[in-house]
């Protein structure tokens, strides 16, 4: 399923937080979103996701503007994980997962098996099927980061919008969540910190005060004098002799 | 803020159990009729509830038939119904706005229906022709329109987390307007009330139930139980609130819609209720809580469990505000307090231990 922006404007108080951006994500692809802070990618991943309506410019899914679509309609489709969403309600993981099928239950349509299997299926997805009964509070960060994923995929959606999923979270668990992402087998976007991690995306996009400057293969889009002039720090390519990957030295902020 | 109570899984109730709701609610009514400065025996309750529901004829004193059929046992019904519509508000406002100290009456309508109902007994508007319940309404409606006005103004044009931002200007309008309400009340009663007057509506506003009869029954009744079809209806949207507005708008919830009609529609069953009653304190902000730590914080059963329990609570605080003083009735506001707010620390205090 293709996702593509067409001209957003999002401007809040007066300032401008998103300025004319266009994109189209194509199906099966993993696209990374970029930039330093206040940037605009979570904005433009709320926006994407159908949770704020532009000023100006569409959102199409497929052919097909979101804003004609019922909230319901662009949930079956597009699942959404935001950077931190807690609660203070004592739910389990498999009760917080289940959320996911929201969108595909009415008030008369009981809860089914089918339903079951799915959530089922999620936890496994995301290796949480052994703390399905564990209380939401008593989880780690890197814990609750993978069941909001599972609750995305429980929505079974053909585009998955990820913010910073990474944040806050150890090396070990920052590379099994973005393993995970990679072995999905659904459209992605992904706004992410780590520039290296972002090297591992088909496309990147870069957000510069609410512009979107670049969008392309990571090698092409991330230059010595990209990193300068968006990110303001002085940088230099490695090759590993392991594995003949280029690796982000960072030298020193300029 | 934290009121996560307790870290062992939610008690499993199931739905077989459901069948012991309306034993629960009838013994709870019968206890109620029962129960009070004269005591009366089931055996005549029974009696005298044949002889006016299929008219058996069976022979009781003729001022117990009076005592039970046009005072307590509608007395115990309101009640009733009362706690389970404030319970469901407190149930709904705290799903809603992600905050645990929301309450049926942040939303300004107690302080509105004081308002209204002063306005009314001392102030003489309406000149007579209006009643007290009808200038609480009044003013309850008009309190609700003007906090919901204020939080739409506070809350349009934000950017980021506008569910979050949205339920913070709905709980800060709330607070400005009760408190704008709450000095008109205290100004009326300060300019006009004799001594008399303001001990009157002290006690209307902690709550009074002793002037109910059939006719708040028939209006009090439906509206628990629209309230009630209403939150069950929209149990899965409620549950989707867990993690916050914007996720319940990535699971596929109107949020502006279902939240403005769910609101809307908890402020009238409230306004009905306090409009009849008084704004009784407690049972809508402690009952949701004891429940979520023994049914869980899933809708599907803490909407229904609140109901029963916020009804089951009301009609027994009714009970003991009636028998607690010899020849004297308490507000029934008190009474809830009294007994709520020990139960609700023993709740907590439990709930840290076992965590």
């Amino acid at each position: 399923m293709r996702l593509s922006a067409d001209h957003i404007d999002w401007t809040v108080h007066g300032h401008r937080l998103l300025d004319g951006v266009s994109l189209a994500v194509e199906p099966g692809e993993t696209f990374g979103l970029i930039g330093p802070n206040g940037s605009g990618k979570t904005t433009l991943l709320r926006v994407l996701a159908g949770l704020r309506k532009p000023k100006r410019g569409r959102v199409l899914i497929d052919d097909q503007p979101m804003y004609a679509m019922p909230q319901r309609d662009i949930a079956r489709t597009i699942a959404f994980v935001e950077q931190q969403a807690e609660t203070l309600d004592r739910i389990v993981v498999r009760e917080a997962v289940a959320l996911g099928r929201t969108p595909f239950l009415t008030a008369l349509q009981p809860w089914s098996e089918h339903d079951d299997a799915i959530v089922s299926r999620a936890l496994h997805d995301v290796g949480m099927a052994h703390l399905a009964e564990r209380l939401w509070h008593t989880l780690s960060g890197g814990e609750r980061q993978r069941v909001h994923i599972a609750r995305a995929l429980a929505q079974q959606p053909r585009i998955l919008l990820l913010d910073e999923p990474t944040n806050h979270l150890d090396i070990r668990h920052q590379l099994s969540i973005l393993q995970l992402v990679e072995r999905l087998p659904v459209t992605v976007v992904i706004a992410l910190h780590d520039l290296n991690q972002a090297m591992a995306c088909d496309r990147i996009g870069v957000m510069e005060a609410g512009r979107l400057v670049d969008i392309g293969p990571p090698e092409r889009v991330l230059t010595v004098d990209r990193l300068r002039r968006t990110f303001g720090v002085q940088a230099d390519f490695l090759d590993d002799p392991g594995d003949q990957g280029r690796i982000l030295r960072f030298r020193h902020a300029l | 803020m934290s009121l996560t109570l307790a870290s062992n899984p939610p008690l499993r109730l199931h739905w077989h159990w459901a069948w012991l709701t309306p034993l629960v609610l009838f013994m709870a009514v019968m206890a109620g009729t029962s129960i009070g400065e004269t005591s009366i025996p089931m055996d005549t309750i029974f009696k005298v509830l044949a002889n006016q529901l299929w008219g058996a004829g069976y022979a009781v004193d003729r001022i117990d038939a009076g005592i039970i059929w046009n005072y307590r046992l509608s007395r115990a019904i309101l009640a009733g119904c009362c706690g389970a519509g404030l319970a469901l508000a407190g149930v709904v406002l705290q799903a809603l706005l992600r905050n645990p100290l929301a309450d049926p009456f942040l939303m300004g309508i107690s302080a509105g229906a004081s308002t209204g109902a002063v306005a009314v007994t001392i102030a003489g508007l309406g000149a007579g022709a209006v009643t007290l319940s009808l200038g609480a309404f009044a003013g309850a409606g008009l309190a609700f329109a003007l906090v919901v006005l204020l939080a739409h103004a506070a809350g349009s044009g934000t950017g980021g987390g506008r569910g979050t931002q949205a339920a913070g200007a709905i709980i800060l309008a709330g607070i400005a307007g009760s408190q704008l309400f709450n000095a008109l009340t205290a100004f009326i009663i300060a300019r006009s009330a004799s001594a008399e007057q303001a001990r009157g509506i002290m006690f209307w506003l902690m709550g009074n139930l002793s002037g109910v009869r059939w006719d708040d029954v028939r209006l009090g009744l439906p509206a628990a139980f629209a309230g009630l079809l209403v939150c069950l209806w929209h149990r899965r949207a409620l549950d989707a609130f867990t993690f916050g507005a914007d996720s319940a708008a990535s699971l596929g919830i109107p949020v502006r819609r279902v939240r403005g009609m769910l609101i809307a529609s908890m402020a009238l069953v409230t306004a009905v209720m306090v409009s009849m009653v008084g704004a009784i304190g407690f049972v809508g902000l402690v009952i949701p809580h004891a429940m979520r730590f023994i049914v869980g914080s899933r809708h599907t059963r803490l909407v229904p469990a609140s109901a029963l329990a916020g009804a089951v609570f009301l009609i027994g605080a009714d009970i003991i505000s009636r028998i607690i003083v010899p020849g004297q009735v308490l507000p029934i506001g008190v009474v809830t307090a009294l007994v709520g707010a020990p139960a609700f620390a023993v709740i907590l205090i439990r709930g840290s231990r076992v965590r």
